[in-house]
C-alpha cells in the first residue's frame, strides 16, 4: 500500500499548479508582418503614463512566445518614440498570471543548441533594452510571475505586487534541465544576494509575495481586494494598476525612491559577501552540496553556478555570453528533454479528460484511520471536501486524527495557514466509529487491510448503508478491483482508487477501472483526484495494475541483489547513483518488508516464474523475526528516533547469510546490477503498455516517476527505453537471460521496438 | 437610569482610570414634548398579533475621545434622580465589547452601584460594534414575550483602560506559581521568568478570523468599491460640519452633562472638529501604506462613552404616564465575510429589514447609519446601488438603492460624534426618535456594520403626536 517516502526528491519537480512553461500553439500564430494588428499586447496612455496590457488571447496563461516578444518590442518601440510618454507600467489582463514563463514549444522547436542560444541572446537584448530605459517602467505583478517572466519583471525599474496567494515568482527553469536565460543568472545575484540567488535558481522554488518583498525582489506590495462593483480578482488587477500608475508617475517625478536606503546590517552583509575569499567559499558550498544531491546526473545546476559565477567574477558580458551558451548546451542534454517531458505529461494528468462527473462529490467517507486513510483525509478536508474517517475502534480514529491534526498544523507553522484555517479545515471532517452519516455520502473509499475477504465484508456492510448513486472506491495497492467488485450489487459503481503514502506529500493517484466501471464513476473519481490535488493516472485492472506490478520485479531483484551479497548499504548506493531518489533497500523499509513480501507472493501466484528472483523466503523470515522495517524500528536498516545515519541490521544480514547465492561474475558489475534492477522495472511497464493495462506511455512515465521514483532526469521507463535505445537495453537482457531465464526476456514491445529503431514512445 | 450610566463607566476602568466625567440628566423629563411638525400620515406598523414596543426615553454621556479627559480618581456620591421607580424596571441589558475581566458582567455591576433595587437581574451581552443594539433588541425580545414590561438596555466602552494582559507563557508560569507547593518549586519557576515574558500583550482592534485589523479591512473595501480618497474626506467633512451644527443648534438632547470632581463639567462630545478639505488631504493614510485612503481623518476615533435607552411595553409605559418616543420594530441580524464584506453590514440588512417591515426605501424618512470610516459608508452606499452586487452577492434580484442625502445622518455620525464600540446603538436608535420628532418624519432606518463580518438594522416608528 505505501509506496515509499521516495518522492521527497520528487516534489521538487512538481511543478507547481501554476504552469510555468506551457506548451501551446501561438507559434503557428506568429505573424510577424507589422500590419497584423497586435493581439497579445495593447497599451494606452493615462495621462504621461503608459499602460502595457499582456494578454494571450491563445492561453490561459501569458507565455513570453514570439508573437508575445515581438508585439512587446514594437510597442515598446512606439513608447520610448513618444515624447509624451514620462513612464510606464506593465501588467497582465490575465487573472492569476502575470508571465509564467517562455514559451516551452519555442524551445522545443530548435534543432541545434546554437539555435537555442540565440534565442537567449535575443531574449536578453530585449530585457537589456527594458533595463535601460530612458523612462521608468513598473513591473505590476498579479499571479505567477515565473522564469522569463521574473527575468523580464526584473529587467523593469520598478515592481509592485499583489500579496495573493496565487501571487507567486521563481525562476524554476532549473526543474526542466535548463537555466534562466534571459539575464536571470546576471541581474537575480545582484538584486537578493549571491545566497540568496543560488537558492532560487538551484532550488526553482516559488517565492511569494511577502517573502520576495523581504528579499527585495519587489519594491512594494498590494492588498488582493475583494469583490465590489466587479468581481474581485478583475477589480485587484485594476487597482494594482491603478497604484502601479501612481508609482510610476512618482517615480518619474523622483518623488518616489528606487533603491532604499540599505541598514546598517544589509551593508555589512554586502561587503562581507562582496569579499574574494567568502564568495569562493559560497561557489564550493553550493557546488558540494549540488554533487552530493545530484550525484551529476543533473546538468543544469552545474551549469547555473558556471554561469552566476562568470558574471560575478568576470563582468556582465562574459556572464551573458555564458549564460547564453549554457542554455543552449542545456535545452538539447537528454536530461532536459526528460524533465520537459515529465512537466507536460504532468500537465495533462492533472486534466479531467473524462467529463464532469453527473453529481459533484460533496461527501466523501473513508474507512480506515491508518496512515492512509487518514491522509485521504487531509488532503480532502483542505480542499473543502466534508469527510467522515471511520476506524472500528476509538484508538485508531484518535490517532488519525491525530495525523491530520499534526499535518495541518505543520502548515501552520510553516505560516502556510493559519491557526484559524487549521481549525476551520478540521471542521470538515468527522471521525467516528459508526456508520452515522454514510446515507448521504456521495463516495467511499475504503483503506482497510489487504484482505479479500475483509475487503468484501466491507463493501457489504457499506453498501447496506449509502445512497445508490455513492461510488465504492477501494484503495488497494494489489488486489484486482474486479475480485473486490465480485461482491458489489453494484459493480459499476466500485473502482479502484491507488494512494500513495505519505499521501499529502506523494503526488500522484492510481485510479483503476474494471470493465463494469461505468464512465460516471470514473469521472467523479477523477474529479475528487483532481480535487485532493493528484497527478493522476488511469490504468486497466489486473494484479498490482501498474505501479505495483513495476515494483515488484525490481524488489525481487533487489533481494536477489542481497542475497549474492551486495550489502543494503552498497545497494542503495547503486540504486541512488543511478537516479532513483531513495534506495532499492531503503525503499524496501520503506514499503514495509511484509507489504513487500505480501504482493510478491500474491504477484508471484498471479504472474508465475517471471516475478522470481529473490526468494520470497527472505522477506518472510525478516517479517517473522519482527523485522518489517521502519515502521517496526528495524528493517534492512536500524532506525531510532533522532539518529541521521542509519545503520545496517546486522541480524538481516544474517538471514541473508542464510539464503546466500553465489554471483554470477558475468552479470554482476556495478553497472550490470543497476541494469538488472532497472530493465526488470522497464521491461514490465512496458508489458502493461503491451496489454493495455496502460493507455499510453505518457502515464506509464509520469506513474513511475510520481509514484514510485523512477529518476526523474531519465524521465520514466518509457522515456529511457526511447534515450537508451530499445536495441542496447534488449541486448543487455537477454545477456541477463542467460543466467537468470525468464525474468529477463524482454517482451514483445520492446522487442519491436529494438527491431525498428524509428519507433519510440516519445515523439 | 442616568446613573445606571455613571456607574457603569465607573466599573469599568480601575483605579487610576482615566474617565469620563458627566453629570446626570433626570429622566423625568421625558414626559416634557417639544412642539412638533406634523407627521405624515402612513400606515403604522402596528401587527394585530405583535405587541407594540416603545423606546421611552434614550440617552448618552458625552462621548469623549479616548484619552482627553481623566481625572484619578472619582467620587460617586450622586444619585440621580430618576422619573422611573428603580424598581419599576425588570430586567438590565448592557452591551460592551472590550471587557474588563473583573467586571465581565458590567450590566449587573452597574446596576448594583447605580441603586437599582438588586432584585432587578442584569445581562451583558457583546457583539462588536453592534453591542448594544444586541442589548436593545433582546429587550424587545423579552417584553414580546411577555417576560418583562420595562428594560433599561444600554452599552459602555472604556477605550482609554482596556485589559492588558501578561503574555501566555508569564501567564502560565504565575498560574503554576499559585499550585507550587514548596518554596523550592516557587523559585524554580520564578527563576523561569525571561524578560521576554514580560511584555505585555495589547489588545487588537483585529478580526480573530482574519488577523487583519479592521482600518486595513476598510481600506480595502474602499478600494475595492473604488472609492477615492476626496470622497471620503468629502464624508468625513460632512459629518463633523454637521454634527457640529447640530450640537450649536442644540439638536443632541440625548448628551446629559457629568461633572467629575474636581474638573468642569462635560456635557459635550468633544471629538468635533470640522476642519478642511485641505487640512484633511494632508493626512498620510493610518493603515495601508503608502498607497490606502483611509486616514485618522475619515476614520472614526476610539472613544469613550456609555449610552442607555428604557424599552417598555407601549401598554405598561402609558399605564407609568410616559409619553413614548417612538415604536421599535422590525430588526435583523446579518451576516457575510469577514475578511472581504466584513463592514458591509448596512447593504446586507437594509433590504431585509425593509423586507421584513414591508417598506420601501421611500417610506423611510430619517437614516441613521453607524459610520465606522467613511470608506466603509461610502463603499454600503455604492454595493447598495449596484444591481450587479445584490444579484451576485445578495441573491436578490435587484438592488435596494442609497438613502438619500438629505435623510442620511443628519445630525452628524460616529465618524464626528466618536464611536465608543458597544455604546452606539442606542445613540442611533435614539437619534433617529430625536430626528422623527424634530423633521416629523414616520419611518427611521438603523443600520450598522460589526467587527465579525456582522450586520444590524431596525425600523423605528414615531409615536403619534
Amino acid at each position: 500500500m505505501a509506496f515509499a517516502r521516495a518522492a521527497g526528491v520528487l516534489s521538487k519537480f512538481a511543478v507547481s499548479k501554476y504552469p510555468l512553461l506551457s506548451g501551446h500553439a501561438s507559434r503557428s500564430l506568429s505573424v510577424s508582418s507589422s500590419l497584423a494588428a497586435r493581439t497579445h499586447v495593447s497599451y494606452e496612455l493615462k495621462d504621461d503614463v503608459a499602460v502595457i496590457r499582456l494578454n494571450d488571447p491563445t492561453s490561459k496563461v501569458n507565455t513570453l512566445s514570439v508573437q508575445m516578444q515581438s508585439e512587446l518590442s514594437e510597442v515598446m518601440g512606439e513608447i520610448w518614440s513618444n515624447g509624451a510618454v514620462k513612464s510606464a507600467v506593465l501588467i497582465s489582463s490575465k487573472p492569476g498570471c502575470f508571465i509564467a514563463g517562455a514559451d516551452i514549444n519555442m524551445i522545443q522547436a530548435c534543432k541545434t543548441s546554437e539555435e537555442v542560444t540565440h534565442l537567449s541572446q535575443e531574449g536578453q537584448k530585449m530585457f537589456e533594452k527594458i533595463e535601460k530605459s530612458p523612462i521608468p517602467v513598473v513591473a505590476a505583478i498579479n499571479g505567477s510571475c515565473l522564469g522569463g517572466g521574473l527575468e523580464f519583471a526584473i529587467a523593469c525599474q520598478y515592481r509592485v505586487a499583489t500579496k495573493s496567494k496565487k501571487t507567486i515568482l521563481g525562476t524554476p527553469e532549473v526543474m526542466l534541465g535548463l537555466l534562466p536565460g534571459a539575464g536571470g543568472t546576471q541581474r537575480l545575484p545582484k538584486m537578493v544576494g549571491l545566497p540568496g540567488a543560488f537558492d532560487m535558481m538551484l532550488t526553482g522554488r516559488n517565492i511569494r509575495a511577502d517573502k520576495a518583498k523581504k528579499m527585495g525582489l519587489v519594491h512594494q506590495l498590494v492588498d488582493p481586494l475583494g469583490p465590489g462593483l466587479k468581481p474581485a480578482e478583475e477589480r485587484t488587477i485594476e487597482y494594482l494598476e491603478e497604484v502601479a500608475v501612481g508609482l510610476a508617475k512618482g517615480i518619474a517625478n523622483k518623488k518616489v525612491a528606487l533603491t532604499k536606503e540599505k541598514g546598517l546590517m544589509q551593508k555589512l552583509q554586502d561587503t562581507v559577501m562582496g569579499l574574494g575569499p567568502v564568495k569562493q567559499k559560497i561557489y564550493k558550498t553550493v557546488s558540494e552540496k549540488v554533487q552530493k544531491q545530484t550525484k551529476g546526473l543533473y546538468p543544469a545546476p552545474v551549469k547555473i553556478i558556471e554561469c552566476i559565477k562568470t558574471g560575478v567574477e568576470q563582468g556582465r558580458e562574459a556572464g551573458y555570453l555564458a549564460e547564453a551558451e549554457n542554455f543552449g548546451k542545456l535545452a538539447v542534454t537528454p536530461e532536459s528533454k526528460a524533465l520537459i517531458g515529465l512537466y507536460q505529461g504532468q500537465v495533462i494528468c492533472k486534466k479531467n479528460r473524462f467529463g464532469t462527473p453527473e453529481k459533484e462529490v460533496k461527501k466523501l467517507a473513508i474507512l480506515g484511520a491508518g496512515l492512509m486513510g487518514a491522509g485521504i483525509a487531509q488532503v480532502s478536508i483542505d480542499k473543502g471536501l466534508n469527510t467522515i474517517l471511520k476506524d472500528t475502534a476509538v484508538e485508531g480514529i484518535s490517532r488519525g486524527e491525530d495525523q491530520v491534526y499534526k499535518g495541518l498544523n505543520t502548515k501552520v507553522k510553516k505560516k502556510a495557514l493559519t491557526s484559524f484555517e487549521r481549525d476551520a479545515i478540521l471542521s470538515n471532517l468527522s471521525a467516528q466509529i459508526d456508520y452515522t452519516g454514510f446515507d448521504s455520502a456521495d463516495m467511499v473509499i475504503e483503506a482497510v487491510f489487504e484482505d479479500i475477504n475483509i475487503k468484501h465484508k466491507v463493501l457489504k456492510e457499506i453498501e447496506a448503508v449509502i445512497p445508490p448513486h455513492c461510488i465504492f472506491a477501494s484503495n488497494t495497492s494489489a488486489l484486482p478491483i474486479k475480485d473486490i467488485a465480485a461482491a458489489s450489487k453494484r459493480p459499476e459503481k466500485v473502482i479502484g482508487m491507488h494512494y500513495f503514502s505519505p499521501v499529502d506529500k506523494m503526488q500522484l493517484l492510481e485510479i483503476i477501472t474494471t470493465d463494469k466501471t461505468s464512465k460516471d464513476t470514473l469521472a467523479s473519481a477523477v474529479s475528487v483526484g483532481l480535487k485532493q490535488g493528484k497527478i493522476i493516472i488511469v490504468v486497466g485492472d489486473g494484479p498490482g495494475f501498474y505501479t505495483t506490478r513495476c515494483l515488484a520485479p525490481m524488489l525481487a531483484e533487489a533481494v536477489r541483489v542481497l542475497q549474492e551479497g551486495t550489502g543494503p548499504k552498497k545497494l542503495d548506493t547503486l540504486t541512488t547513483s543511478f537516479g532513483f531518489p531513495v534506495g532499492a533497500a531503503t525503499l524496501a523499509d520503506e514499503v514495509g518488508i511484509d507489504v513487500a513480501a505480501h504482493v510478491a507472493e500474491d504477484l508471484g501466484k498471479a504472474f508465475g516464474s517471471r516475478f522470481g528472483g529473490g526468494n520470497v523466503e527472505v522477506l518472510k523470515t525478516m517479517v517473522e523475526n519482527g523485522f518489517k522495517g521502519r515502521k517496526s524500528g528495524k528493517g534492512c536498516f536500524i532506525y531510532g528516533k533522532g539518529k541521521k545515519e542509519k545503520s545496517v541490521n546486522s541480524d538481516a544480514e544474517e538471514i541473508l547469510q542464510k539464503y546466500k547465492l553465489s554471483a554470477p561474475p558475468s552479470v554482476s558489475s556495478d553497472s550490470d546490477i543497476q541494469h538488472r534492477l532497472v530493465s526488470r522495472f522497464v521491461n514490465e511497464a512496458v508489458l502493461c503498455l503491451q496489454e493495455g493495462i496502460l493507455t499510453n506511455p505518457v502515464e506509464g512515465d509520469i506513474g513511475a516517476v510520481f509514484g514510485l521514483g523512477f529518476p526523474p532526469c531519465l524521465g520514466g521507463p518509457f522515456r529511457f527505453v526511447d534515450s537508451f535505445g530499445a536495441e542496447k537495453l534488449v541486448s543487455m537482457m537477454r545477456r541477463f537471460e542467460d543466467v537468470y531465464g525468464n525474468q529477463f526476456t524482454p517482451c514483445q514491445l520492446l522487442l519491436d521496438h529494438a527491431k525498428d529503431p524509428s519507433k519510440k514512445f516519445h515523439k | 437610569m442616568a446613573s445606571m450610566l455613571l456607574n457603569s463607566m465607573r466599573t469599568c476602568p480601575v483605579s487610576p482610570a482615566r474617565a469620563v466625567q458627566y453629570a446626570a440628566r433626570s429622566l423625568s423629563t421625558t414626559t416634557q414634548l417639544q412642539a412638533q411638525v406634523q407627521t405624515k400620515s402612513k400606515k403604522t406598523l402596528a401587527r394585530p398579533s405583535v405587541k407594540n414596543i416603545v423606546l421611552v426615553e434614550g440617552v448618552r454621556t458625552p462621548f469623549l475621545m479616548s484619552g482627553t479627559t481623566y481625572v484619578s480618581s472619582f467620587h460617586w456620591g450622586l444619585l440621580h434622580k430618576t422619573g422611573i421607580p428603580k424598581d419599576a424596571v425588570d430586567y438590565i441589558i448592557y452591551g460592551t465589547v472590550i471587557q474588563e475581566v473583573k467586571t465581565s458582567n458590567v450590566a449587573r455591576e452597574a446596576a448594583l452601584g447605580a441603586g437599582f433595587s438588586d432584585k432587578i437581574p442584569a445581562h451583558t451581552v457583546t457583539m462588536a460594534c453592534i453591542s448594544s443594539n444586541q442589548a436593545m433588541t433582546s429587550a424587545v425580545g423579552m417584553i414580546a414575550a411577555g417576560q418583562c414590561d420595562a428594560v433599561v438596555a444600554g452599552g459602555v466602552e472604556f477605550m482609554s483602560d482596556v485589559p492588558i494582559r501578561h503574555s501566555r507563557k508569564m501567564r502560565k508560569t504565575m498560574l503554576s506559581l499559585n499550585k507550587a507547593k514548596t518554596l523550592g518549586q516557587r523559585l524554580g519557576l520564578i527563576g523561569s521568568i525571561r524578560l521576554a515574558h514580560l511584555a505585555p500583550e495589547l489588545p487588537a482592534v483585529a478580526e480573530f478570523s482574519t488577523a487583519e485589523t479592521m482600518g486595513h479591512s476598510a481600506d480595502r473595501l474602499a478600494a475595492a468599491f473604488g472609492v477615492s480618497r476626496v470622497e471620503q474626506d468629502e464624508f468625513a467633512l460632512r459629518s463633523h460640519t454637521l454634527a457640529k451644527k447640530a450640537q450649536d443648534a442644540g439638536l443632541l438632547k440625548d448628551v446629559i452633562s457629568f461633572k467629575v470632581p474636581g474638573r468642569d463639567i462635560v456635557s459635550k462630545d468633544n471629538g468635533i472638529r470640522p476642519s478642511s478639505m485641505e487640512q484633511m488631504a494632508k493626512l498620510k493614510p493610518a493603515f495601508i501604506k503608502p498607497h490606502g485612503t483611509v486616514t485618522a481623518a475619515n476614520s472614526s476615533f476610539l472613544t469613550d462613552g456609555a449610552s442607555a435607552v428604557l424599552i417598555m411595553s407601549e401598554e405598561k409605559a402609558l399605564a407609568m404616564g410616559y409619553k413614548p418616543k417612538a415604536y421599535l420594530r422590525d430588526f435583523v441580524y446579518v451576516s457575510q465575510d469577514p475578511k472581504d464584506q466584513l463592514l458591509l453590514g448596512p447593504t446586507y440588512s437594509t433590504p431585509k429589514v425593509l423586507e421584513r417591515a414591508g417598506l420601501t426605501m421611500d417610506d423611510i424618512d430619517v437614516f441613521e447609519f453607524h459610520e465606522a470610516f467613511a470608506g466603509q459608508i461610502m463603499a454600503n452606499l455604492k454595493a447598495m446601488d449596484s444591481d450587479w452586487f445584490a444579484q451576485t452577492y445578495m441573491g436578490r434580484k435587484s438592488k435596494v438603492g442609497t438613502p438619500p442625502t438629505e435623510k442620511f445622518n443628519l445630525w452628524g455620525g460616529s465618524l464626528s460624534l466618536g464611536h465608543p464600540f458597544g455604546a452606539t446603538g442606542c445613540r442611533l436608535v435614539t437619534t433617529v426618535a430625536h430626528r422623527l420628532q424634530k423633521e416629523g418624519g414616520q419611518y427611521g432606518l438603523v443600520a450598522a456594520c460589526a467587527a465579525g463580518g456582522q450586520g444590524h438594522a431596525m425600523v423605528i416608528e414615531a409615536y403619534p403626536q
